[in-house]
């Protein structure tokens, strides 16, 4: 139902009380419980004072997308029957080590509050959250009814803490651990699984490096008969994955382990004959260093694979070629820039329904390295994938005409994020900045919702983004730009802006004063290593109450500077937790 | 040698200031640099305090930018994926975590290092003393470390989770089991010397 539906019903049921008997509560919270998508409920709930209520209890999925923008008891009273929460701390930013270590965003006070108030809680998804072995602990025994955790890129826990989530959670179907920096004392928490323990449907413990105990997995997968994701570590061999297939041929997620042991003629016939009964199976990643002569076992279990995870997999352009021949189906695709452009031009070439490319550099520390991708297999991919609308690219190179090519042939682009590795890089052919690719690409893709420049950019970039970008909702910029004008223009021109990440360019105080009543509509927004000064901050912590502005020093740096803030809409007030080396103003 | 670009000066000081360079480029806007002198811990360096280049102190400005400085953070890759990566390049078995916390008695929070980017004692021991700017007494295998006043031990906790006294065990052997390290003073230290 869209929200101009519901308005207008708005007026009907309004006002008499007397209709409002002819349309009860209950049936009012029953048809609101069929809303899924957080973004129409918090329409519904503005209606009226009714429908409010009638959403708040209706509604049994929270996410909160800044943890500190609103406290565990405010969620609790507002919304009495949670079951499942999906919680995001940290800025993004920290993922790549520009946030100080204890900075927050720390699980447990919301545990505290949900064990009393949500005993049932059974869903729990976490993004760049601090989370210790107690708190896990904690959460294994406090919640009977716990289905499922998933944590993505937080840190602060180790395998113990998952020991615990095994041996408690009697009704697990979920679990999820991706990308965190978790402390890995050994493999033996898989074992923590009871014996008579079955109901698992999702394993994906790829993230940990250490050997679990291979029988105990083995078992485990054979009980669980639901399973249909399994992702293995990198410890799990070929002839073990093939194991393990054999009890589990139902799935439709795949995370090999390490795809490179040496296998007889008949291991790996009876690798690819187990793999060819996977007929389920739509996702497949892991492949960790994978060799090209056993590329094609995968072969058979491949023809209705739609997202191929090659990222951890130093193929060569041929290898992938010619395992992309045997993936027609293909929708996303994420690969190592190993492949070079020749295996864009077979990714090309070979998967006309493509919708998302992920390029990632396999030495992004190697100035010397020449080989990569470059704007030739950007350039490919747009001929041979109209479908495209979410590219993440790494390289060495780029031109503004290529990416205007790339646009033209792509213009349904809602994520679009270029990398191009060396700061303040311009066309590498006309030696002018990259303005007008970005101006080509917010011009002709105006579905775009995501967006991250890079390359030599003046204020131009901005001034292009600010007028045509409408529909854009996060930008990240660094070594960018030249005056404050660049900001404003974002600032003004983005209305739909939620949330603004910046580092390394020159603006400074009057760039974020310019956007003092925006930020309450956003999430939130980043500045580091710019020019923004304490004052600034100051100034603007003073005339926005309702936003937090928090500022962390570095070592030896100026008095008056601030080198990085954090500024965000909150309703929870400052928040009591900040770590020393966080000033919130 | 360090400087500072004023953008909020509207005379063109940038056609006559000397600028820092970004490896393998030109003509670029300047960056502002940080006011830091000590060179920061070489490439993979995990430093949280410093978000743009650091010159070592011998650089000349006329000499061209050292190819093998990193800005933190950049290019944008999660920590996950550049261990992976990097454990994929050299060929080994991933063995342990490299990253370890780095806790100092007195300091207001942990650091974290990548230990494989070391080859001995003596480069990791420099690195924590420019990164806390502390000193670390002598090493004797007799004695451990010999203190003056403010001098600090490097201990580290071990696979067993017992706490060493970083030195004693060949380099290789140490990076395999060292799970963190802890930099205690010199006055609370003196119990494991000559132990």
């Amino acid at each position: 139902m869209g929200s101009s539906e519901l308005k207008r019903s708005k007026d009907s049921v309004s006002d008499e009380s007397a209709r409002r008997s002819s349309f009860p509560d209950e049936v009012l919270e029953r048809v609101l419980s069929l809303l899924k998508s957080h973004r129409d409920r918090s329409s519904v709930s503005l209606v009226c004072k009714d429908w409010y209520n009638a959403e708040r209890w209706s509604r049994t999925h929270v996410f909160i997308g800044n943890c500190y923008s609103v406290t565990p008891e405010i969620v609790a009273r507002r919304f009495p029957r949670i079951r499942s929460v999906t919680l995001k701390g940290k800025p993004r930013f920290s993922d790549f080590n520009l946030v100080p270590e204890n900075w927050g965003a720390d699980i447990h006070a919301w545990l505290v509050v949900f064990a009393a108030k949500y005993p049932f809680l059974e869903e729990l998804r976490l993004k760049r959250m601090a989370i210790s072995d107690e708190s896990l602990e904690f959460l294994a025994i406090s919640f009977p009814n716990f289905k499922a955790l998933s944590l993505l890129s937080c840190d602060g826990f180790s395998t113990n803490g998952l020991a615990a989530i095994a041996t408690h959670c009697k009704n697990l179907t979920e679990l999820d651990i991706q990308e965190n920096g978790i402390d890995d004392k050994g493999g033996s928490w898989l074992s923590c699984f009871p014996e008579r323990f079955m109901s698992l449907e999702v394993l994906n413990f790829a993230n940990l490096t250490s050997d679990i105990n291979f029988d105990a997995l083995e078992k485990l997968v054979g009980r669980c008969k639901s399973m249909r994701v399994l992702k293995l570590n990198r410890s799990v061999s070929l002839e073990q994955l093939q194991r393990l297939l054999v009890s589990a041929p139902q799935l439709a997620e795949l995370g090999t382990g390490s795809f490179s042991q040496e296998l007889t003629i008949r291991e790996y016939e009876e690798l690819e004959s187990t793999l060819s009964i996977c007929k389920n199976m739509h996702t497949l990643s892991g492949l960790w260093d994978a060799k090209g002569i056993y590329l094609p076992a995968l072969y058979p279990a491949c023809s209705h694979l739609t997202f191929l995870n090659l990222s951890y997999a130093a193929l060569q352009s041929v290898e992938l070629a010619k395992l992309l021949a045997h993936c027609p189906r293909l929708k996303r695709l994420w690969v190592l820039d190993t492949v070079e452009d020749k295996g864009l031009e077979a990714v090309g070439l070979n998967c006309p329904l493509l919708e998302e490319l992920r390029v990632f550099p396999a030495d992004p520390f190697d100035d010397e390295i020449v080989h990569g991708v470059t704007e030739a297999g950007f350039v490919a991919v747009s001929f041979g994938c109209p479908r495209l609308h979410y590219v993440l690219y790494f390289c060495r190179q780029m031109t503004n005409a290529a990416v205007a090519t790339i646009v033209q042939n792509c213009p349904d682009f809602t994520h679009f994020r270029l990398c191009i590795m060396n700061p303040g890089q311009p066309d590498y052919l006309t030696n002018e900045p990259m303005d007008e690719a970005f101006g080509a690409v917010v011009k002709t893709c105006t579905k775009l919702q995501r967006l991250s420049v890079s390359g030599l950019l003046t204020d131009l970039t901005f001034e292009y983004i600010g007028r045509y970008a409408k529909n854009l909702e996060t930008l990240s910029v660094a070594f960018a730009g030249r005056s404050d004008w660049g900001m404003q223009c974002v600032l003004g021109g983005c209305s739909k802006l939620r949330k603004l990440e910046i580092r390394d360019c020159p603006f400074g105080n009057a760039a974020l004063l310019s956007g003092l009543e925006k930020y309450e509509s956003m999430r939130s927004l980043w500045m580091s290593a710019c020019n923004v000064t304490m004052n600034g901050c100051r100034l603007l912590a003073r005339e926005m109450p309702r936003l937090n502005v928090e500022v962390m020093k570095e070592d030896g740096s100026d008095e008056s500077q601030a080198d990085k803030v954090y500024v965000y809409r909150s309703i929870a007030g400052p928040r009591r937790d900040a770590p020393p080396s966080v000033l919130t103003l | 040698m360090e400087t500072r670009v004023n953008y909020k000066n509207d005379l063109n000081l940038m056609a006559t200031e000397l600028r820092l360079g970004l490896p393998g480029s030109h003509d670029k806007p300047s960056i502002r640099s940080n006011k830091r002198n000590s060179p920061e811990i070489s490439d993979y360096s995990n430093s949280k305090t410093n978000s743009t280049i650091t010159i070592s102190e011998n650089d000349d400005q006329d000499s061209p930018p050292p190819a093998k400085e990193q800005v933190v953070g950049w290019p944008p890759i999660r920590s996950y994926r550049r261990n992976c990566l990097r454990n994929t390049k050299k060929g080994e078995g991933e063995g342990t975590w490299m990253y370890v916390k780095v806790s100092v008695d007195g300091a207001p929070y942990l650091r974290k290092i990548d230990l494989k980017v070391y080859k001995s004692y003596p480069q990791l021991l420099e690195a924590l003393e420019k990164m806390f700017k502390l000193t670390i007494g002598a090493y004797s295998e007799r004695e451990g470390y010999k203190y003056n006043g403010s001098d600090y031990a490097p201990t580290y906790e071990d696979k067993d989770g017992d706490w060493m006294l970083v030195g004693d065990v060949p380099w290789e052997m140490f990076v395999c089991s060292c799970k963190r390290l802890r930099i205690m003073r010199g006055s609370e230290a003196r119990g494991l010397a000559g132990v």
